[in-house]
């Protein structure tokens, strides 16, 4: 008989939502106990909205508990460590048990992430355990051609993953095919859209995969040094990265002569990122592990001709070569046979905002937007309407309710006007103004801009205005226009992408929910009920005690009422500044 | 950080010495190396919570970095401070998943209750209050993240409810 294996997920989420604790005090009980079983650690489960989670794997099968605390913990130490029975109840996933989270996992298909939330990240052996570095071992073994390595990269179908989707095995045979006597391979994992966190599951959960992946890009393209571009924010991605590389090497699986095998020497490098969204810009991530400023350089010439110190360079993102092993070890056709005609395989999606099961899925390509957030999602917090759902973070946009059925593909979701992004996909509600979101992108990219391009450094900054003024009930006819006319001019006048794409979130706002900003701008108001300057305050009498908080907090004294009688606001007086409605205790204060 | 330029250099003045002996090791690491001039900074800010003045000369003597480039990167980069922060620093998540669940209330609330604006540090030299963008735990947002502890699914009251508690085990 195995020994039973308690798994504790342990990401940034569940170390957020208080895993270490659960892991501690299970540490604890087993060390007063003695029992004979096994506590480990384990990256992204991927159910988020159930955090802190626990995996028990004993003889009969596994189940996933959710949501558990130290007390919870004790609890199902006790009474299924120790007498082997399972609490029911805080059973989230289990092969025995029907439970309300199922349909979370229905239509997942792991790749990506097949070793995410299964093994340790920290222990090379587990990850070996499940076929890693068999790939490598393949190619270097069977001593597979560069260009044969490239043809099974191509023949997969598989695109950059980073949401640019161009073919990863032509960029790759770009880079074989100009001739240097050094070249190099970079990871770009400086996931800087807000609202996405794919990356960060990956390299928290299943470091050796992008190493395995990097290590095989290198030997594709002749490449004898990598560098990991991790972002600072992400520490202990960080730290996976540089225990995995330090396991690696040990191992032989990246240094000198790989695996033995002469001729081929393969070392990697993580460079911190500094804060800079604009380093998620090829040529500027360059810039940055050069040490310079982050600004993005001219292209032509591309990074597979002079790249990383001038060399031919190959950049691709964290989950593109999370994927290249498992090409490998299965076949591309084992890739390919998932997904849409012209997007191949599964793509992981952060999954936030107003969503009922929020965390990290992994589905084929092609699968609608509506069963991702319906079914996989669960649907809407608290049931409200659904709206609209934003992909691509500041370089997308928003698909409203009625394209819901589009297809998660890269040339379906380009369609409508947004991207495919490397992956975050946040949800709206009919709370959620559009104006409010579209200023929310550009307040991001005007801070991000480096300032290299003039439409993108000032240009946004206007457009940023203009939105500020609608928010408030200062705009004015043809501010719509305006706005317009600056997106076209922006996107044509930009260096790189973060320009480029920079005014896509105003631009599908605009499209798709054009009678809100006409609200904003005409009739002065917010059809969410989210601009506070927009709203009008008003007391209800039925719930109105008289108790003076609102009048005494208002900062214009725009409150009139004696004590235990029912207050009234001046509406000539208010400031629309929303300090009643958030001071009240009886929800006397309505919005309309 | 970049619209914060000018203030910086103003209070610059004002900084206390340092021992620069500190930063010999990471000069010593990195001196031969092509490119380190972010590493530098990262390793000095890591010793003394931020960039002093006297760092960037020190570095400049000795690896050959001109000054007007250390600067340039220590200005582009939001990681870079150039003034002292506070003991505790408040990062509020304003990623989109947070802005969506009302972020901006939890920082309006921080910022009533220790009585500065975002980016500033309070008169104890306590708290600094920073937004950032996106700390990547999207489904606890909105959070906020303070030494290496996180925060999830805040209101503004619970938000200052925990700085508070802070202040009270420092004053104790």
């Amino acid at each position: 008989m195995e020994k039973t294996k308690v798994l504790v997920g342990l990401a940034s989420c569940g170390i957020a939502a208080g895993a270490n604790k659960v892991f501690n005090k299970l540490l604890a009980l087993q060390g007063a106990d003695k029992l004979d079983i096994e506590i480990k650690k384990t990256g992204c489960i991927g159910m988020c909205y159930r955090e802190p989670l626990v995996e028990i794997i004993d003889d009969t099968g596994s189940y996933l508990y959710g949501e558990i605390d130290e007390e919870k913990a004790v609890s199902i130490f006790d009474k299924h460590l120790k007498q082997g029975e399972p609490v029911k109840d805080y059973i989230v996933k289990s092969d025995f048990i029907e439970t309300q989270d199922d349909a979370f996992w229905e239509g997942q298909v792991k790749i990506a992430l097949r070793n995410c939330g299964i093994i340790d990240p920290e222990n090379i052996d587990e990850y070996q355990e499940q076929g890693g570095y068999k790939a490598l071992e393949k190619i270097l073994k069977e001593k597979i051609s560069q260009e044969q390595v490239i043809q099974t990269v191509l023949d997969s179908g598989i695109r950059g993953r980073g949401g640019g989707g161009f073919p990863t095995g032509l960029k790759w045979r770009f880079a074989f095919n100009y001739k240097s006597e050094q070249k190099y391979v970079i990871c770009n994992a400086d996931e800087g859209d807000p609202g996405a966190f794919m990356d960060r599951s990956l390299l928290e959960g299943d470091p050796h995969a992008v190493l395995e992946g990097l290590a095989i890009a290198g030997y594709a393209i002749g490449a004898s040094e990598g560098v990991i571009y991790c972002r600072a924010e992400y520490p202990l991605a960080i730290k996976r990265l540089n225990i995995a590389i330090e396991q690696a090497r040990e191992k032989g699986f990246l240094g000198k002569d790989v695996m033995g095998v002469k001729g081929f020497d393969f070392d990697l490098f993580v460079k911190e990122g500094a804060g800079a969204f604009v380093c998620g810009e090829e040529t500027a991530l360059i810039a940055s592990i050069e040490g310079e400023r982050g600004m993005p350089r001219k292209r032509p010439p591309f990074p597979a001709e002079a790249g990383l110190w001038a060399k031919p360079t190959n950049n691709n993102n964290v989950e593109t070569y999370a994927n290249v092993p498992y090409i490998f070890l299965n076949g591309p056709e084992s890739y390919s046979k998932y997904g849409s005609e012209k997007s191949k395989g599964t793509k992981v999606f952060a999954l936030t905002g107003k969503i009922k099961h929020g965390g990290s899925v992994e589905v084929p390509m092609g699968v609608s937007i509506r069963d991702i957030i319906f079914k996989l999602g669960g649907g809407i917090i608290d049931d409200k309407k659904f709206k609209a759902v934003q992909l691509g973070g500041p370089s997308g946009g928003c698909i409203p309710e009625y394209l819901a059925d589009t297809e998660v593909d890269y040339d379906s979701v380009t369609a409508t006007g947004a991207i495919m992004g490397s992956g975050g996909m946040v949800v709206m509600d009919e709370t959620t103004c559009m104006v409010d979101i579209a200023r929310f992108f550009l307040d991001f990219t005007v801070k991000e801009s480096c300032g290299k391009c003039t439409f993108c450094r000032v240009g946004t900054k206007r457009m940023l205005e203009i939105l500020e003024k609608i928010t408030v009930g200062e705009g004015q006819d043809g501010d719509i226009e305006k706005l317009e006319e600056l997106a076209y001019q922006i996107k044509d006048s930009s260096l790189c992408g973060l320009g480029q794409t920079a005014p896509n979130p105003v631009l599908t706002a605009i499209k798709y929910f054009r009678p809100e900003y006409e609200a904003h701008i005409n009739d002065k108001k917010c059809p969410a009920k989210h601009c506070k300057k927009l709203l009008t305050y008003t007391i209800s009498p039925e719930n109105c005690t008289g108790c003076t908080v609102c009048a005494k907090n208002c900062p214009t004294n725009a409150i009139d009422g004696e004590r235990k009688e029912l207050h009234e606001i001046r509406q000539e007086d208010c400031i629309q500044c929303g300090m009643c409605y958030s001071k009240c205790k009886f929800d006397a204060v309505l919005l309309s | 950080m970049r619209v914060k330029r000018i203030l910086q250099e103003k209070e610059v003045a004002n900084q206390a010495s340092v021992d620069l002996s500190l930063i010999d090791p990471l000069i010593e690491k990195y001196k031969s190396k092509k490119g380190s001039l972010i590493p530098i900074l990262q390793g000095t800010q890591d010793i003394y919570g931020y960039l002093p003045a006297e760092t960037f000369i020190k570095i400049s003597e000795l690896t050959g970095l001109k000054l007007s480039e250390m600067y340039g990167v220590a200005t582009f980069y939001t990681q870079f401070r150039l003034n002292p922060v506070g003991k505790h620093i408040v990062k509020v998540c304003h990623g989109t998943a947070c802005h969506v669940q009302n972020a901006t209330a939890v920082s309006e609330a921080l910022e009533d209750a220790l009585s500065i604006k975002d980016g500033e540090t309070t008169e104890d030299g306590l708290f600094t209050l920073e937004s950032v963008a996106c700390l990547g735990c999207c489904s606890l947002a909105p959070v906020m993240m303070i030494g290496d502890e996180t925060y999830g699914k805040l209101s503004g009251k619970q938000a200052v409810k925990i700085v508070k508690e802070i202040k009270i085990s420092e004053s104790n």
